[in-house]
């Protein structure tokens, strides 16, 4: 008797530990239903939307020779509009050289090492945010595929955990705010659901391109917990989580956020 | 990298009122941040922007520190005769950038 009231209560508990996790698929909102119509518009309207201003740089790298190889990432892959279509998409990717996910800023700088034979552009520097911009363009309007290959299941799961998990001196886990409160506000802002559609992304705020690792940890700052560095294992594994959980949504990039 | 993204009509009828739409790449550094050891980060900013039509000034802007970066414009104007829109934008530290765009008036 007491042990089968037991198991009921178990299975209640499971059943709404489950419920609390994930929106149901139907449910998934991208930030952008969040913003205003003005900012949706500038979005929208690419000599609007400031994040064209990486993109167009990014174009211009794209067909820059440089490093001790004096290539150009257009004399290995040729005409971006063809060969990047939906590869952004698919990011983080599992790296077999390295036997980890990358992300495409890694993905850019190991293309940078081994093939062309220079030095890595630093996180968020401008020439990494605008390559980024312009190879994440060429997918916009695909459906977010990330997380397909079996062999990122352990680093979903890992990522899965980390957004679970109660951290800083404010005691929040991603969850609390995107899982069990995206339809509030937290100081006149919308919290909205954390589907990582359109990164690297225009943020008025932040007045410039940002990826979606300074985005991280700009939430960590903000539940005063220390910060993972920028490439750290964690992050990676939180924007593998994300991009798998937003599988299926179409790619924004570069998106306006407010 | 200074880059501009200007958006004008390619034709447009005689008398049509038309919108153009004008995005500078620029940091717009106020002049009023300091860095950590105390020293100011100096003023870096666009201060001022022309639009002129065949040679005509038609829209003029003077920009302050309080103006975002990548300063972005629309305004209106009424065509009344296919030409070329040229667009300077000048600020600090030298800067001086321009940009044009044709339209074909019917």
């Amino acid at each position: 008797m007491s042990l089968a009231r037991t198991i009921a209560i178990a299975g209640l508990l499971v059943a709404t530990a489950v419920s609390a996790a994930e929106a149901p698929q139907d449910q998934r909102r991208s930030g952008f239903t969040f913003m205003t119509p003005e900012t949706q518009a500038m979005q929208d309207d690419d000599t609007a939307n400031p994040g064209m201003l990486w993109v167009l740089d990014g174009e211009t790298l794209w067909k820059a020779k440089t490093g001790a190889a004096d290539k150009a990432c257009a004399d290995c892959h040729g005409d971006a509009a063809a060969s990047m279509k939906g590869v952004a998409a698919r990011y983080p990717a599992f790296d077999k050289a390295l036997g980890r996910p990358v992300d495409l800023e890694q993905r850019i700088n190991l293309c940078r090492t081994d093939h062309q034979q220079a030095p890595p552009l630093p996180y968020e520097s401008r020439e990494l945010l605008a390559l980024t911009a312009f190879v994440a363009k060429q997918s916009q309007g695909s459906a977010i595929e990330a997380g397909s290959d079996p062999q990122l299941e352990p680093f979903i799961a890992k990522g899965r955990a980390l957004y679970g998990q109660r951290q800083g001196q404010l005691n929040l886990a991603c969850s609390n705010c995107h899982e069990e409160n995206w339809d509030k506000r937290l100081a006149g802002s919308a919290i909205t659901q954390g589907h990582a559609t359109g990164y690297p992304l225009y943020r008025l705020e932040w007045q410039t391109l940002g990826s979606l690792q300074r985005r991280l940890r700009a939430c960590l700052t903000g539940i005063r917990a220390q910060a993972y560095d920028f490439g750290s294992p964690e992050l990676i594994a939180l924007e593998l989580y994300l991009m798998s959980r937003a599988k299926g949504m179409s790619m924004e990039s570069p998106a306006v956020r407010p | 990298m200074p880059s501009a993204l200007i958006n004008v009509p390619r034709k447009a009828k005689r008398g049509d009122i038309i919108e153009i739409k004008t995005l500078m790449s620029h940091i717009m550094e106020t002049g009023y941040r300091h860095t950590v050891s105390g020293e100011v980060v100096p003023r870096d900013i666009v201060t001022s922007f022309v639009c002129r039509f065949n040679g005509t000034e038609i829209f003029r802007a003077d920009l302050f520190p309080a103006i975002s970066a990548n300063p972005f414009f629309s305004f209106f104007t009424t065509v009344t005769e296919s030409g070329k829109f040229d667009f300077e934008w000048t600020g600090d530290k030298g800067f001086s950038e321009t940009a044009s765009a044709s339209i074909s008036v019917e």
